[in-house]
């Protein structure tokens, strides 16, 4: 076997540290403790885009999801009272069914990426190659290519952001 | 080099984590963190995809995904606080209002 090389090492390293730490969030008593488990996934994750030159995408890991909605999260968590539900079962009574489905689709899953790992090589650089600057490319994409989307989303996150408003609301009238 | 497999087993494992957190936790605010976690594997897998074909669109995609999961989080959020108001709990298997 060869030696690994340096990206394949910080690869693993940082797959590991997602692995290990999505496992923790699932299986904490403290939803605080979840929530900084899942900040250190988020931030592999972000790592791993960085591996693949994916710059614009780590930026937006990190700003939206670690700076955004981890900090929504962690409000939510003060305001809801969690003392009692830490005091209870944490788990379900089926989880043993639930882990050994969980479990047989992930085995299908790696065999059949197994079976295909040859297929899955990079292709020949074609004429248009990954832009060096990955955050032209996107915007490219994003306001050329998909225009309509972009649009559909924020009509989505408008919508979710009155829901939410109304969801949170008091009272109704 | 990385091999492009190294991606999607690295999914596969981390959308296994999120389903098995689905499926088993009682607490809802950490159901909502294991959608998180299934979410964070497509974007692996999208973003490797695109490192594959050498295009930009799999890191266009992953950003839509991102928007949606902030979209689900501030709905599910605000769901789980009106949830709390009404019922003071935040178990999935006590909230069975719609159950008979």
């Amino acid at each position: 076997m060869s030696w690994l090389s340096l990206p394949q090492i910080t690869f693993l390293a940082l797959s590991a540290m997602a692995l290990v730490s999505g496992v923790l969030v699932i299986t904490r008593r403290n939803a605080i403790h979840s929530v900084i488990c899942l900040i250190v996934t988020l931030f592999s994750v972000a790592g791993i885009f960085l591996l693949t030159h994916a710059e614009f995408l780590f930026a937006v890991q990190i700003i939206l999801y670690v700076g955004g909605i981890m900090v929504l999260f962690l409000f939510v968590i003060m305001l809801v009272n969690l003392d009692v539900a830490a005091k209870q079962a944490q788990f379900s009574s089926h989880w043993l069914v639930a882990v050994l489905t969980a479990g047989a689709l992930t085995a299908e899953l790696a065999y059949g990426i197994y079976l295909g790992r040859q297929e899955f090589k990079p292709s020949t650089p074609p004429a248009f190659i990954l832009p060096i600057n990955n955050t032209r490319g996107i915007a490219v994409g994003l306001f050329q290519t998909y225009t309509l989307p972009l649009e559909i989303a924020s009509l989505l996150l408008l919508v979710a952001m009155v829901g939410a408003v109304v969801m949170a609301k008091r009272k109704f009238e | 080099m990385i091999p492009v497999s190294w991606y999607l087993y690295l999914g596969a494992g981390l959308f296994t984590i999120g389903t098995i957190g689905v499926l088993t936790r009682r607490n809802v605010i950490i159901i909502l963190m294991s959608i998180e976690l299934i979410l964070n594997a497509v974007n692996i897998n999208l973003v490797a995809f695109s490192q594959m074909f050498h295009s930009v669109d799999g890191q266009v995609f992953a950003i839509f995904v991102i928007t949606d999961a902030a979209a689900e989080a501030a709905v599910g959020l605000g769901l789980i606080i009106a949830l709390f108001r009404n019922k003071e709990t935040v178990n999935a298997d006590e909230i069975d209002l719609l159950k008979w």
